[in-house]
């Protein structure tokens, strides 16, 4: 009985203690190393270098992966389908059209960088990317007609963000700003994380969490069926249409602070699960974790494989992650996936 | 005394009518098996009586729970008094990473308060559910390491840990070795003798003639409804099935076998 509720926060305290790890390697990392961390006391540049720089993007890019692996695993739970991930569901290209939408609407008015205005941008760009994603998600459900068939599910959503992803072109063209703007945003980009940033997301990911973990009977109901999660009595659909919210907002913030992120709410929930056996108010817990471990660990790579310079950490997820789901796929692990 | 009541029930599937204008009253603290060659609405009429069939255009009708309308209950009240099974309902990848003990305390869901942890009570109608299923020591293991018949087992037990006044059962014996077999009998008869009512549907002829009462259907009709050991009852079911079965007495129970 106490047994596999300790081994859950066995793994839970491991990967928030990892988590922490890295992001004290994470405050070394940059063109002036550690120099910078033990110089903290008496140099303000290195303060602030270390405190306006290092630290929220470090901490920014645990957040973002933190919201990615629980809009995963919100995601695999509510379509039944281990394949289900804001990416693959096209809920991500959805929140970028939104994000670019915002960009053009309100993108100049923001400019002038006063902090008031660059609070109003992040809330407001959070905002509209949970739109573009509630949006795409609905459109994929409609293309699929249902969640039950995996291929239609994921060829829904290829097709959801291919198209949006067009659109999401047509809207930055109309301005070189824009362009500027997203160019960092379309390959997943944590260097631009701020403080600003880091509270949208951490106050969107405790928001989610609270909430998932709310909903998280509805996910293990489904598990055993539609027909069987009616007989306990919940009230699906607006279960369900609060967990797209979820899924959205969770998606959303990521989206509209560092961009796409490929393949870590894919990742996460998948770790997780080959570790630990737990109900879905585990598994949505585990999964922030490690898809916050996940991204920090891929952004600390990305900062130092060919430093000075840096990678865009989509990038190397993408990378990562696809290698990732290719073994999955052959050690047949995606079961059921293939119906 | 009626424990579960079905009035002009007809139902439509994709335009096509499936049921044609039902009346049934089930007895209370019976055991009530459903016979029928395939397609003959047993399933959707099983569904419609534990109120999880949605209405859609073309179904009418009502379904009375103590003489109360089904559909005016609250979801929870509902999920609390009928328990329901379904046939094959673990066939998602998503069941596998669930632990026996959890499947279980689903059960419990609708007698608990929204996040409040499971009570005294809650666990000791989960043990007592998987001991009855025989499925206890394995309470810990996750259900994708389990056979078919296993996971069959904790399905069950998740129904019985409702401990609701009715329990709907949708072919329960899939899976199930003729040992295992015998024990859902015996937990079917066991139920009804604590004055719950037992709704079963079943391909097993042999295992539907232990019941109480049996209720014929074909082609979306109810042909027949009487005792097991009611001669007309049996004449009803051969007749349904083209007299390709005959009912006998062998060793004091009454078995189907083909001619």
């Amino acid at each position: 009985m106490s047994d596999p509720r300790r081994r859950v926060r066995v793994v839970g305290g491991a990967v928030l203690l990892l988590s922490c790890a890295l992001l004290l390697v994470g405050l070394g990392i940059g063109s002036t190393g550690f120099a910078s961390v033990f110089a903290l006391r008496d140099d303000p540049v290195a303060l602030q270098i270390v405190w306006d720089i290092r630290l929220p993007r470090t901490l920014g890019a645990w957040l973002a992966g933190a919201l990615l692996g629980l809009s995963g695993a919100v995601a695999q739970g509510l379509f039944r389908n281990p394949l289900a991930d804001p990416y693959l569901l096209g809920s991500a290209s959805g929140a970028l059209l939104g994000v670019a939408f915002a960009l053009l609407l309100f993108g100049q008015a923001a400019a002038g960088a006063s902090p008031a205005a660059q609070w109003a941008l992040r809330l407001g760009l959070t905002g509209a990317a949970f739109v573009g994603a509630v949006v795409a998600v609905l459109l994929t459900l409609a293309l699929a007609r249902g969640v039950q068939q995996t291929l239609r599910l994921l060829l829904a959503g290829v097709i959801v963000g291919v198209v949006l992803g067009a659109l999401k072109d047509l809207v930055t063209i109309q301005s070189a700003d824009i362009l500027v703007a997203l160019t960092g945003f379309m390959l997943g980009n944590t260097g631009l994380v701020g403080w600003s940033a880091c509270a949208a997301m951490a106050g969107c990911a405790v928001l989610c969490l609270v909430a998932g973990r709310l909903l998280a009977p509805v996910l293990d109901g489904l598990a055993l069926g539609e027909a069987t999660a009616a007989s306990l009595g919940l009230p699906l659909g607006a279960m369900r249409a609060a967990l797209v919210a979820v899924l959205a907002l969770a998606t959303g913030a990521a989206v509209a602070q560092t961009g796409l992120i490929a393949f870590v709410g894919l990742a996460a929930p998948h770790l997780v699960r080959s570790v630990v056996k737990t109900t879905h108010a585990g598994l949505i817990v585990l999964s922030s974790a490690m898809g916050g471990l996940l991204l920090m660990a891929a952004d600390l790579l990305a900062r130092w494989l060919i430093a000075p310079q840096e990678l865009p950490v989509g990038v190397l997820t993408a990378l990562l992650g696809g290698g990732y789901l290719l073994w999955l796929m052959r050690r047949g692990a995606l079961r059921g996936a293939a119906r | 005394m009626t424990a579960l009541e079905a009035r002009g029930v007809t139902v439509a599937l994709g335009g096509v009518e499936v049921l044609h204008d039902i009346d049934l009253a089930l007895a209370a603290g019976r055991w009530t098996s459903i016979v029928g060659p395939n397609g003959a609405g047993k399933s959707t009429l099983l569904r419609v009586l534990a109120g999880l069939h949605p209405g859609r255009a073309g179904s009418r009708g009502e379904v009375r729970l103590g003489g109360a309308p089904l559909a005016a209950l609250p979801g929870r009240e509902r999920a609390r008094r009928l328990s329901w099974l379904g046939q094959g309902g673990a066939g998602d990848a998503g069941a596998d990473d669930l632990r026996v003990h959890d499947i279980a305390m689903l059960g419990r869901l609708p007698h608990q308060r929204w996040l409040a942890a499971p009570s005294a009570a809650d666990h000791a109608a989960v043990e007592r559910a998987l001991r009855e299923t025989q499925a206890w020591d394995w309470r810990d293991r996750p259900l994708g390491e389990l056979s078919g018949g296993e996971r069959q087992r904790v399905l069950l037990a998740r129904a019985l840990a409702v401990e609701a006044e009715v329990v709907l059962m949708d072919e329960p014996l899939a899976n199930l070795d003729p040992p295992h077999q015998a024990d859902w009998m015996r937990s079917a008869r066991a139920l009804a003798d604590r004055g719950r009512t037992v709704i079963s549907v079943l391909h097993e002829l042999s295992v539907a003639l232990a019941a109480d009462a049996l209720v014929v259907m074909a082609r979306g009709r109810v042909v027949h409804h009487g005792g097991c050991d009611d001669p007309v009852t049996h004449a009803a079911l051969e007749s349904v099935f083209d007299q390709r079965v005959a009912v006998h007495r062998v060793a004091g129970q009454w078995i189907a076998l083909p001619r």
